[in-house]
């Protein structure tokens, strides 16, 4: 059995304050609930400040450019569909620069959890817009504001059939550790959206704001039915939904193959005689 | 008709199933034991315009494409005003009755006679095959097959109209193209270098491969997709091919040996994760079929233009190789080399085709498989010193790469200058340490590259200096000047990266002439050699209009510069 110690402790390149630190003692917290080892966890990220979390616990990584972690993800797990793959990045990173491989990932139905650091903001090249980031968020990259409208990644995901889609809050970790344990434990894409407090770069959406505006969704709030959860994905500014939002239980994209292999452990191995019998074919 | 062989050219409109004659043909060749040569001259459009499928052939090997036409099957009346000025004087036209065409050569077929609409494929091939004097048996044999058997009433037209053609064309008078017999009629294969590099990868133990369609190299990927089930590999096509090259490589990391192919504007996308594979160190086949460029180009036809760009792909320093196949065994071959070379060294290796060797057919004797060692991915766990340090510095440079969740150790990689164990660091000293390792490595692979084949006298007057694609023609081209009396060589690179001078410098500074003849504008190999070596090639033949560079196209060149 795993404990909390198992996946370490490390010293962090983050600011005093910042919600990262909260939202790496949730993702040990889910692993060691999910009854994980390190060693079978493969965590993948991009570039930015959140990208960096993989570095601060024991586990395998693969921190590979800024926006691709997902495609890196989907062929680690196409490999070796028995590693846990978690692709972990900030929101610049899954949702701006890696825009195009969320929407694939979501389409496949791969099984890999996506954990957003959503701070509304780049934090790392210190503090311009991200596209989660509000209209009108004034930065020095945009002196008079936001003016483009913001991308929901829930309502997105929600849209195109997500298998799982759950928001987050580092305000409340516990809460937090619970939807990463479900997440893993479900076959096929699942996605947190979470709610991070940055303290350097964004002065609006702060811890207090993110408390004040949001909420736990209650018991009666279910998941499998997706009128309900379209709307509840709507919701942002003065009603933030937190809790699962949506899920449903279509086949993932391995399951959904031909056949399956484990590449990994197949590797080496090539039968001579299949591979004759496919020369002959172009006789 | 050079050197024993004929020339075959079918021509007509996309959609015209002239790619289905051009293939049956030259199938029912390689099976009469002929060697063959086919190439695909094809417009970027699904119907219409002007396409055409020449077949060269002859008793011995067939080296290279040639532009004299001997046989002009003719699908529509633009291919007869198209080619006519390209007939051989004994040449011979074959087109339909119904084309009312004028002029010499002409053979005029009454395929409404012969069959149905829909059969006019099989009797243009009973026409050519009368033509060309081949056993009937064989025609009919591999028209069966190549039709599938599925449908009994198609199959009995099919033959029918086989029959009629055959049974026809023992009225034509004084048209006679005859071939050449063989001598031994030995099993041989039918392969392009598309095909190739996709069986040779599999041969060699490859298992994920990646890719978003772009021509020329679009057939590697449907060739693997159609084997992936029976061959137990996954195929799978990305997003875009910034998804492509990354997915391959998480899933090298994973432990899967891994390759991609695309062309230049997609492969302008894979650039960045070339750097995270030199970076990350994860072992990876990168496949680049030239096509001319900038930009979309000519998305169908041929160049050597990206040899520059391959070279230099990629932010920051770290080592490659770079292969360019010959030849279409080499299209075999060299998967499997740049496969054990991406693993051992722990790096982006490069496989250089074009247009013209992918989409070309060739008759190849069937690969001895026997040989063929597939790679096997990651370090033994029991040779690991404790604790286990994905970058533990070491004298080669090729440090301990175990694969995730396979071992009891943990792996972790990263994009970021890093410690040995793979966390990212900002310690300058532990920085420089890095980028030395990761060049040690290319000290190992110059000590592996393959070298330039020397093939002619010992002591020429002329040298022609080639790589990748162009090899057959610069053969046939001297072997043309040797009958005519000069002392001869071609000198070829099948890889072109590393370049180790010791292994050629000696022939360029002793030939009398040194030319480089490449397709592209700039004469980027002879750049490239006088870089490497300080030695100049000062007379060079650039062919960069799309075609392939033929024998006579090397010949004209060297007559008209001096
Ligand atoms: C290709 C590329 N473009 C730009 C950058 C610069 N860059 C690094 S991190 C980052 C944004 C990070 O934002 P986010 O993903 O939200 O992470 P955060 O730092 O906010 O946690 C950018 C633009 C880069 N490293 N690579
Ligand atoms: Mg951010």
């Amino acid at each position: 059995m795993s404990t909390l110690e198992s996946f370490g402790e490390y010293e962090t390149a983050w600011c005093p304050g910042c919600g990262n630190f909260k939202l790496l003692e949730a993702v040990k917290q889910g692993l060691v609930q999910a009854g994980l080892e390190p060693r079978q966890v493969l965590f993948v990220s991009g570039i930015g400040q959140a990208a960096k979390a993989p570095h601060y616990l024991n586990a395998n990584v693969f921190n590979g450019l800024h926006g691709r972690a997902l495609p890196v993800a989907t062929g680690a797990k196409l490999a070796n569909p028995e590693l846990i793959v978690i692709a972990e990045s900030g929101d610049g990173c899954i949702y701006g620069e890696g825009g195009n491989h969320f929407l694939a990932a979501v389409r496949r139905n791969i099984d890999i959890t996506v954990l957003v650091h959503n701070n509304q903001v780049y934090a790392l090249t210190k503090g311009q817009a991200s596209p989660t980031s509000d209209q009108g968020f004034v930065t020095k990259a945009q002196p008079e504001g936001v003016l483009e409208a913001p991308f929901n990644p829930v309502e997105v995901a929600v849209a195109m059939q997500a298998g799982f889609v759950a928001r987050g809050f580092v305000g409340k970790p516990e809460h937090l550790a619970g939807l990463i344990q479900q997440a893993i434990a479900h076959k096929g894409f699942s996605l947190i959206d979470v709610l991070q407090n940055c303290v350097s770069f964004n002065k609006v959406n702060t811890l207090a704001w993110y408390r004040d505006h949001s909420y736990l969704l209650p018991e009666t709030h279910d998941p499998r039915d997706g009128g309900a959860a379209i709307k509840v994905a709507r919701e942002w500014g003065d009603k933030i939904p937190l809790g699962i939002i949506f899920r449903n239980d279509r086949p993932s994209f391995v399951e959904r193959a031909s056949h399956s292999v484990n590449l990994a452990k197949t590797a080496g191995q090539v039968d001579k005689t299949v591979l004759n019998a496919i020369m002959d074919t172009y006789s | 008709m050079r050197n024993g062989t004929l020339n075959i050219l079918i021509g007509g409109e996309a959609g015209q199933g002239l790619v289905t004659i051009g293939q049956l043909q030259s199938r029912i060749l390689v099976r009469s034991g002929y060697s063959i040569l086919s190439t695909q001259s094809y417009m970027s459009r699904i119907r219409g315009g002007h396409n055409s499928f020449s077949i060269r052939v002859g008793p011995d090997g067939v080296l290279a494409p040639e532009e004299m036409i001997d046989l002009l099957v003719a699908l529509d009346s633009t291919t007869v005003e198209l080619h006519r000025k390209e007939l051989s004087p004994k040449g011979v036209i074959i087109a339909d009755e119904q084309f009312e065409l004028t002029g010499d050569h002409l053979l005029e077929v009454p395929y409404s006679k012969l069959g149905k609409r829909k059969q006019m494929n099989v009797a243009a091939v009973g026409v050519m095959n009368s033509l060309l004097g081949l056993e009937q048996a064989v025609a009919a044999q591999t028209i069966d097959q190549f039709f599938g058997r599925k449908d009994p009433k198609v199959q009995e037209d099919n033959r029918q109209a086989l029959e009629k053609s055959l049974e026809w064309a023992k009225t034509i008078e004084n048209k006679t193209l005859k071939l050449a017999p063989v001598t031994a009629r030995e099993k041989m294969l039918m392969l392009s270098g598309n095909e190739c590099l996709a069986l040779g990868a599999l041969a060699a133990g490859l298992k994920f491969y990646s890719f978003y369609p772009m021509t020329p190299t679009t057939g590697i990927g449907q060739t693997l997709a159609a084997l992936a089930k029976t061959a137990g590999i996954i195929v799978e096509q990305g997003e875009d091919e910034i998804a492509a090259l990354n997915m391959a490589l998480g899933a090298s990391f994973a432990g899967a040996p891994s390759m991609v192919a695309t062309s230049g504007g997609g492969f302008a996308l894979m650039v960045e994760a070339v750097s995270l594979a030199g970076m990350t160190e994860t072992p990876i086949v990168i496949v680049v079929g030239q096509r001319p460029a900038p930009a979309t180009g000519l998305p169908t036809r041929t160049e050597q233009a990206d040899l520059e760009f391959v070279l230099h792909a990629g932010h920051g320093e770290f080592p490659r190789a770079v292969f360019a196949p010959g030849t279409v065994e080499d299209c075999f071959f060299i998967p499997g080399r740049a496969l054990a070379l991406a693993e051992k060294y722990q790096s982006p290796i490069f496989i250089l085709t074009d247009q013209f060797v992918a989409d070309s057919y060739r008759s190849v004797k069937p690969f001895d498989l026997k040989d063929l060692t597939p790679v096997r991915p990651g370090a033994d766990e029991n040779a690991i010193t404790q604790p286990y340090r994905r970058y533990a510095l070491t004298e080669s440079g090729v440090s301990p790469r175990l694969l995730p969740g396979m071992s009891k150790h943990l792996v972790v990689a990263d994009s970021d200058e890093h410690t040995e164990d793979g966390h990212l660091t900002e310690d300058l000293s532990a920085r420089k340490q890095m980028v030395e390792k990761r060049l040690r490595k290319l000290e190992g692979m110059r000590r592996e590259v393959i070298p330039p084949e020397f093939i002619g006298n010992p002591d020429p007057e002329l040298l022609l200096v080639c790589w990748g694609s162009t090899k057959g023609s610069a053969l046939e081209a001297a072997g043309d000047l040797r009958t005519g009396g000069r002392r001869m060589g071609v000198l070829h690179f099948t890889q072109v990266w590393p370049l180790v001078q010791e292994q050629f410098l000696g022939l360029l500074e002793k030939a009398g002439q040194a030319v480089c003849v490449e397709s592209n504008a700039q004469g980027q190999f002879a750049r490239l050699i006088r870089r490497e070596t300080g030695f100049e090639i000062k007379r060079q033949i650039h062919r960069y209009d799309g075609l392939p560079i033929t024998p006579e196209f090397i010949l004209r060149e060297l007559k008209e510069s001096r």
